[in-house]
């Protein structure tokens, strides 16, 4: 499937998409951390949260599962929300 | 925290970590010039930046956004460059609690040149035995089954959240540790963090039911002289205090300041050689607690003498209207000689005195919000 890395992340991939292989939205995140070193951590605690301002969208749909199956996904899209000064 | 030597011939360079990056100030041999380089990290907040004493080379800095999560950047080569921790502070899976940032960064022991400690906010305290690559959890710590009752709720305590700070490591002993939690109070160790026990007898809490219990205070900031281990300082929500080991009770110094000024303030310095010497920033912690130099006039309190006595040093810094607030981690001394007193603001401010405090000259302005400063 295709990734759409935020630019806060791109200092972990250096692209703004990637591919990457998984049969859950978790087993994907695991994937990319695998090749690139820390990204799961910044968007995903050490409990298994998506971290607060982190948001996924799995074929434009927003989710914050991680053990959503992945049928047939295509695209990936991770999104950070910034506000304030 | 001991600092490199400046009479070794290394010119003093300054860490400021602020709200939005990592800058460098470094000085000429007289420390009279001064040369701004940075940032790194632009954007990110780095709420400490601490340098190797023991090497010389290696520089951590505890690093967040605003979206994304807490994790540790490391440099061997003083700040040319930087690598990301393989794995950061982080709480036991299944344990329930989030590490939102690292807030303290201390070099080990002496004896253990590749050891690092971490305290984070909330309230956690880890160690890494490589450098800072990797980081463990204290159990002795994070799982006392008294942690939670010393520390209450990781949502309680102070508005940027509770933090775990002021990690002190007995220069004569490994085992013997020291830290500040707000909230919870200040906390011994006596073998290298398996146990800990409650050391704030003297200290008030006057914001609780019970005003002197024993534990639950504020620490804002506690510092061991590098000469005289067993004497420490702290700045507290409550007043100043010094306790000399093998003592329990903390003597209030605070007393001695001047009313109008009062004893509230966030850091604590201490001069490298003379235990009696000490610094303080007085900020104005009355009604809602402005949190601002009182009056709008800002100055630095040294005593000589232990805290039986204060004297202002407000000679170059702003005479009225000048509302600043510095942190708790954003004030330090070198090793200079005479001793150079260093504070950053957040109004994004660097004040520096060449002479102990005597007179003051801005080092830099228009930098965001400082969260510590540091000597390295």
């Amino acid at each position: 499937m295709r990734v759409l890395i935020p630019g806060p992340l791109r200092d972990y991939t250096a692209k703004a998409t990637v591919s990457a292989e998984g049969r859950t939205l978790g087993g994907m995140l695991a994937d990319l951390d695998s090749r690139f070193p820390g990204l799961r951590f910044r968007i995903v605690d050490e409990q298994g949260r998506t971290r607060r301002h982190i948001k996924f969208f799995v074929d434009g749909l927003q989710t914050s599962d991680l053990d959503r199956a992945f049928d047939g996904v295509e695209e990936v899209m991770i999104v950070c929300a910034l506000s304030g000064g | 925290m001991a600092k490199l030597d400046l009479a070794r011939g290394r010119r003093a360079t300054l860490l400021i970590a602020t709200r939005k990056g990592l800058w460098q100030l470094s000085a000429d041999a007289p420390r009279r010039k001064w040369r701004l380089t940075g940032p790194h990290f632009l954007g990110h907040i780095v709420h400490h930046c601490a340098a190797d004493p023991r090497d010389s080379k290696t520089i951590l800095a505890a690093v967040r956004t605003g979206h994304l999560g807490p994790t540790i950047f490391r440099s061997t080569d003083r700040g040319r460059s930087w690598h990301e921790a393989q794995r950061p502070p982080a709480f036991r899976e299944g344990s329930g609690r989030i590490v939102d940032h690292t807030f303290w960064l201390a070099p080990g022991h002496a004896s253990e040149p590749r050891t690092w400690y971490a305290g984070t906010s909330p309230q956690g305290l880890f160690r890494s035995e490589d450098g800072g690559a990797t980081w463990e959890g204290v159990d002795g710590f994070n799982e006392h089954p008294m942690r939670k009752t010393w520390c209450g709720g990781d949502q309680d305590g102070t508005p940027d959240g509770p933090t775990l700070h002021s990690i002190l490591i007995d220069p004569r002993d490994r085992q013997h540790l020291y830290i500040g939690m707000s909230s919870g109070g200040v906390f011994e160790s006596a073998n290298r963090g398996a146990d800990w026990r409650p050391l704030n007898a003297g200290v008030k809490a006057d914001f609780l039911p019970e005003p002197t219990p024993e534990f639950g205070h504020d620490p804002h900031c506690v510092r061991q002289h590098p000469v005289m281990p067993d004497r420490l300082y702290q700045q507290n929500h409550c007043g100043i205090y010094r306790l000399d080991r093998p003592a329990e009770r903390w003597q209030d110094i605070g007393v001695s300041m001047p009313k109008s000024v009062g004893n509230i303030g966030f850091p604590m310095v201490v001069h490298p050689r003379d235990p009696d010497t000490i610094w303080v920033f007085p900020m104005d912690g009355t009604k809602v607690w402005p949190r601002t130099s009182p009056a709008g006039k800002p100055a630095v309190y040294r005593s000589v003498n232990g805290g039986k006595s204060w004297q202002r040093q407000a000679a170059g810094l702003p005479k009225t209207q000048a509302w600043l607030t510095v942190k708790r981690q954003a004030m330090t001394s070198d090793q200079g000689s005479p001793v150079g007193v260093y504070f950053g603001t957040t109004s994004g401010e660097l004040w520096g005195s060449r002479d102990e405090g005597r007179t003051w000259k801005c080092l830099a302005a228009h930098l965001p919000h400082v969260y510590a400063v540091e000597v390295a």
